[in-house]
């Protein structure tokens, strides 16, 4: 599976919005949407870091690298090309 | 050995076992009248390696799995809740928070000295008009240079009357929550014990007063504004996995007291135990002790192979353990009867720190709504597409 559709799984199974209409586009800021909390962005650090075998430092914690689904994977593409 | 450690872990779990026997349990009634913990046990369970159990031994800690460092705190928690608040504040919700997103130099500064016992911390999040709502502290910082300046007061911080530094949660004039590592020194910082407590007596609870306090950049644990989302979250993941252990430590502590109570003491010409009413609180209490242990290692499975939804099992066992340790000591004091209510047994004790463990790291309200969320998303029904597409077709 692609990275990008690997995390829109993994960002659908945490949305704590529940009406079956929830959609959200790969630009769509998901923080402001409301359609995820404060405790989802430490559980997609956890995430991604497992899943794609990174560490994330200080410097690329701001939340506007994780409030789109295209952020995250522009995050996660760097820094595979780091390693 | 047990299925969920090796063999170097089981090891030191037998040694913490004694080392609780021997060198905890008998002091525990003492500590929590005297509201103060000794600093020679701080100190010996230092020498052990037990201020660093979970952290890597780079830091001088033992490098115990998830699981283990559960177990550990259980056998330590069944003991004394005091000591094993130590453990909880700066092993677990200080040490760990500080390995994930310390800097190299803020990591090499204080966690050895931290494991050593030469250094004792505080999380100071909460404050006197904030609580549950965490991510409005009214704890400010403003930054001019390099420096940040932070004004406020922070309330009900565990080990802040001892403390040598304080992690500070603050916010600035667009609420972008940043944490601060405080040493006690600094020019400004004040803090005020607070007594009479219901249980933690000997956690060296304080308010921590901050007037114009500077710290310099470098001191900022985190990244800026990423106090609450990362620093907060992270202590307070670490922090609810250690007091779901506590939960449990509670509980079975409480247990052993109400089976040896039971078999001992005589009335109407029968031992306690002979009473249906009475084994049906024994048969409770050893199911939901089992469970509650259940849960906890469930969770600290998860928590060892990285699983995403470890951050919910861990509020899972920690909003169980809790609510199983208030209701087991609850039924502890029930048959000691008179003696349940005087502090001559450890009843009274138990019941009073178990009651904490339902407040403190997220109130069991606040458990409820994560857990629901979390249920509410992992138990719906998912509508069967390919089936419906057979069926129109
Ligand atoms: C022994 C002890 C040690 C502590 N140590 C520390 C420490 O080291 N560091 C630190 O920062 N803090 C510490 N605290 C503070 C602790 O974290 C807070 O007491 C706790 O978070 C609850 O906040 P509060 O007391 O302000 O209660 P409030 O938030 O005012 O809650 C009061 C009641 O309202 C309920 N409630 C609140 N909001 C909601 C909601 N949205 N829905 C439903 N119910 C709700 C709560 O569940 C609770 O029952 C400690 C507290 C104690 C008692």
């Amino acid at each position: 599976m692609e990275n990008k559709q690997k995390i829109r799984d993994f960002i659908e199974s945490n949305l704590v919005v529940f009406e079956d209409e929830a959609v959200f586009s790969d630009d769509d800021h998901i923080f402001q949407m409301g359609f995820v909390n404060s405790l989802f962005a430490m559980k997609l650090l956890g995430y991604i870091e497992q899943e794609f075998g990174i560490t994330v430092g200080n410097e690329d914690l701001d939340i506007a690298n994780f409030s789109t689904l295209n952020n995250i994977v522009r995050l996660i593409e760097k820094h595979k090309q780091e390693v | 050995m047990s299925v969920h450690t090796c063999a170097s872990s089981a090891r030191i779990l037998e040694e913490a076992k004694q080392f609780a026997a021997e060198e905890i349990r008998p002091l525990a009634a003492e500590i929590d009248v005297k509201g103060e913990l000794p600093r020679s046990l701080i100190d010996n369970m230092a020498q052990r390696g037990y201020l660093a159990a979970s952290w890597p031994e780079e830091y001088g800690g033992l490098g115990l799995d998830p699981v283990t460092y559960g177990l550990f705190t259980e056998q330590i928690g069944k003991a004394c809740s005091n000591t094993r608040a130590l453990l909880t504040v700066q092993t677990s919700l200080l040490g760990e928070t500080m390995l994930r997103f310390g800097t190299d130099a803020q990591k090499r500064i204080w966690l050895p000295q931290m494991a050593r016992a030469g250094k004792l911390g505080a999380f100071a999040l909460s404050e006197p008009n904030v609580g549950s709502d965490a991510k409005n502290v009214q704890t400010t910082y403003r930054k001019e240079g390099d420096r940040y300046i932070l004004n406020g007061s922070k309330k009900w911080i565990s080990f802040a009357a001892i403390a040598d530094f304080f992690v500070v949660i603050a916010s600035d004039t667009n609420g972008q929550i940043t944490s601060f590592i405080v040493e006690r020194e600094r020019e400004g910082v004040h803090t005020i014990p607070m007594t009479g407590m219901l249980g933690n007596r000997a956690v060296h609870i304080a308010e921590i007063r901050l007037d114009e306090v500077e710290v310099p950049a470098e001191n900022v644990l985190g990244n800026v504004g990423g106090g609450f989302t990362y620093i907060v979250s992270t202590a307070l993941d670490h922090g609810r996995y250690s007091i779901a252990w506590a939960g449990v430590a509670i509980a079975a502590e409480a247990l052993e007291a109400m089976v040896t109570y039971a078999r001992s003491r005589s009335q109407f010409g029968e031992k306690l135990h002979h009473f249906q009413l009475v084994k049906g609180m024994i048969g409770d209490a050893v199911t939901k002790v089992h469970a509650a242990r259940s849960l906890c290692l469930a969770a600290g499975e998860m928590r060892r192979s990285g699983a995403a939804d470890a951050i919910h099992e861990t509020a899972i066992a920690k909003y169980f353990t809790s609510k199983v340790a208030v209701e087991v000591t609850n039924d502890t004091v029930q048959i000691h009867g008179g003696n349940g209510c005087r502090n001559e047994y450890p009843a009274e004790r138990l019941f009073r720190e178990a009651k904490v463990l339902e407040i403190i790291e997220g109130t069991s309200q606040i458990q409820q709504q994560v857990i629901s969320q979390y249920g509410l998303r992992k138990y719906a029904v998912k509508k069967q597409k390919a089936i419906r597409t057979r069926k129109d077709a």
